[in-house]
């Protein structure tokens, strides 16, 4: 029986952390991600779990503790964002590379500056390379699904990484929303126990964990931990498939609205994707045939899956939360471009940045973008070289060209 | 089954390296040959050593074997020619050369 409820992001996830009981949390509190550890020390305190939570003075303390942890063969997680995730950007590497399954509830905020603690993805696609799985929600019941799956596929042994379970901050965070819990039985037999075949503190068996690697050993390295980032796709789906067995919610790399028969698209990661949604409707309403790609897995990059499903339309909008200072775009227009260019599809395509540090983007945004993309097919490109959605500027124009 | 240190070497392929390069076993770090780091050698002259084994202790790689009571022969396989026990020898009797 599923629970209904209303929570926020942050609320839902340490509320999936309580039905998961992990062994360790390391976690130093920063904005919008503090009430998770906040919550988790509440429930340590009032006995419902048995998490050893350890307070740390510093991010790069709270993932190097988790690293530890981890090594030592206990299940682990932390939470944070923004300067916080940057904070801990070296050790986020060590952790990949060691192959820890740790998992870690990032609510997307800004990296400064300017200094601001509003949604954006920056810190987390600042880190997209660090090897870490990264899994996005448009809303708090996604990021408690994900969080489920999350140390199913970390600890599966075809992947053993550890795994960022994003969430944006405030939108998704502190504003609450109804949500559909499970039961905590059929959570715990889902996610199980945590049994690692090699760890430190194993009684019978002495092990190294991250050795110095010479040039003749490094690249063969990081090809093995390459290969565990492809063998997470197969993984992510198959959990997926088990998770919508007992909660009758169904994900894969992405989520496809009204996509099938679209003739425009938008591309857009996390809470944006509701207000996408609403333009949708209204706009099929009037015959348009808008659709959306709403990326979940961002990490494994499912590229060519992306791709299939994008091939047949006239114009894509791919839309990132997040500067990428290239002078070009943002890294989801980069990478998806590129998928797109590789299977050949003939979609016009245009990289927009939104929403950054918190900039609120309206049904209305997304109507008049949808318009825009039916021109782009046309050939009529009203975007500009480098488009920026609702940017004050001064021609007037809606994304920002310096005209 | 991962292979074991002993069986890993530079011409190992990646797919049958271990997880992270982790090692699950002990004291692998004798198959290190450290001693082709070594740019100078220590080299002892046994009229002058009295086996009073200051150098033994002092050597940071424990490369200063001990049998019975009495120090032999550098270990050069792992020796990386720091020069400690040239300091530590109250008797003169280790000097440093040039090369391996």
């Amino acid at each position: 029986m599923a629970v209904k409820e209303r929570m926020s992001g942050n609320e839902a996830v340490a509320y999936a952390i309580r039905q998961i009981n992990p062994d360790v949390m390391p976690a130093f509190p920063i904005t919008p991600s503090t009430e998770i550890p906040q919550f988790v020390s509440s429930m340590i305190a009032n006995g419902e779990i048995d998490t050893e939570f350890i307070p740390v003075e510093s991010e790069h303390s709270s993932m190097s503790a988790a690293i530890g942890s981890s090594a030592a063969g206990a299940r682990t997680l932390t939470a944070t964002s923004a300067c916080g995730l940057a904070l801990m950007w070296e050790v986020l590497y060590v952790a990949a590379s060691n192959r820890l399954p740790i998992m870690m509830e990032v609510v997307n905020r800004a990296l400064s500056g300017p200094i601001n603690i509003n949604a954006e993805h920056s810190d987390s696609m600042g880190a997209r390379d660090s090897g870490w799985i990264q899994i996005y929600a448009e809303n708090n019941q996604e990021a408690y699904d994900n969080t489920l799956q999350a140390y199913r596929i970390a600890e599966h042994k075809d992947v053993k990484l550890p795994i960022m379970i994003c969430q944006d901050g405030f939108i998704t965070s502190h504003a609450v929303e109804n949500i559909m819990l499970l039961e905590d039985e059929p959570v715990k037999k889902f996610v199980g126990a945590y049994e690692p075949e090699h760890y430190l503190l194993r009684e019978d068996e002495t092990m190294a964990v991250g050795p110095y690697a010479v040039s003749c050993y490094c690249m063969e390295a990081k090809r093995a931990q390459a290969q565990a980032m492809r063998n997470a796709r197969q993984v992510i789906l198959d959990v997926a498939k088990e998770f919508e067995e007992i909660s009758g919610r169904k994900y894969g790399f992405f989520e496809e609205y009204k996509l099938e028969d679209a003739d425009f698209a938008i591309v857009a990661i996390g809470s944006v994707c509701g207000t996408i949604k609403d333009a949708i409707d209204r706009l099929r309403e009037q015959g348009i045939r808008a659709g959306l790609l709403k990326v979940r897995v961002f990490r494994p990059f499912p590229g060519e899956e992306m791709a299939e499903a994008l091939k047949h339309l006239k114009a894509v909008a791919i839309m990132d939360r997040c500067e990428g200072y290239n002078a070009t775009g943002g890294p989801l227009g980069a990478e998806l471009t590129a998928a797109l260019y590789r299977a050949q599809a003939s979609a016009k395509t245009v990289n927009i940045i939104y929403g950054l540090s918190g900039r609120d983007v309206k049904v209305s945004d997304i109507e008049k973008l949808y318009e825009d993309l039916a021109e782009l097919a046309q050939g009529n490109n009203l975007f500009g070289e480098y488009p920026y959605l609702g940017l004050r500027n001064r021609s007037g124009d809606n994304y920002g060209a310096d005209r | 089954m991962a292979l074991k240190a002993e069986k890993i070497n530079e011409h190992t392929v990646w797919q049958d390296l271990t997880e992270g390069l982790q090692i699950h076993e002990p004291a692998t770090s004798g198959l290190f040959e450290t001693g082709e780091w070594r740019t100078s050698t220590p080299v002892i002259d046994w009229d002058k050593c009295r086996q009073c084994l200051l150098c033994v202790p002092y050597c940071p790689d424990s490369c200063i074997p001990v049998k019975e009571g009495r120090r032999e022969a550098f270990d050069y396989q792992h020796c990386k020619g720091c020069g400690i026990c040239v300091k530590a020898c109250p008797f003169g009797a280790i000097t440093m050369k040039e090369g391996k």
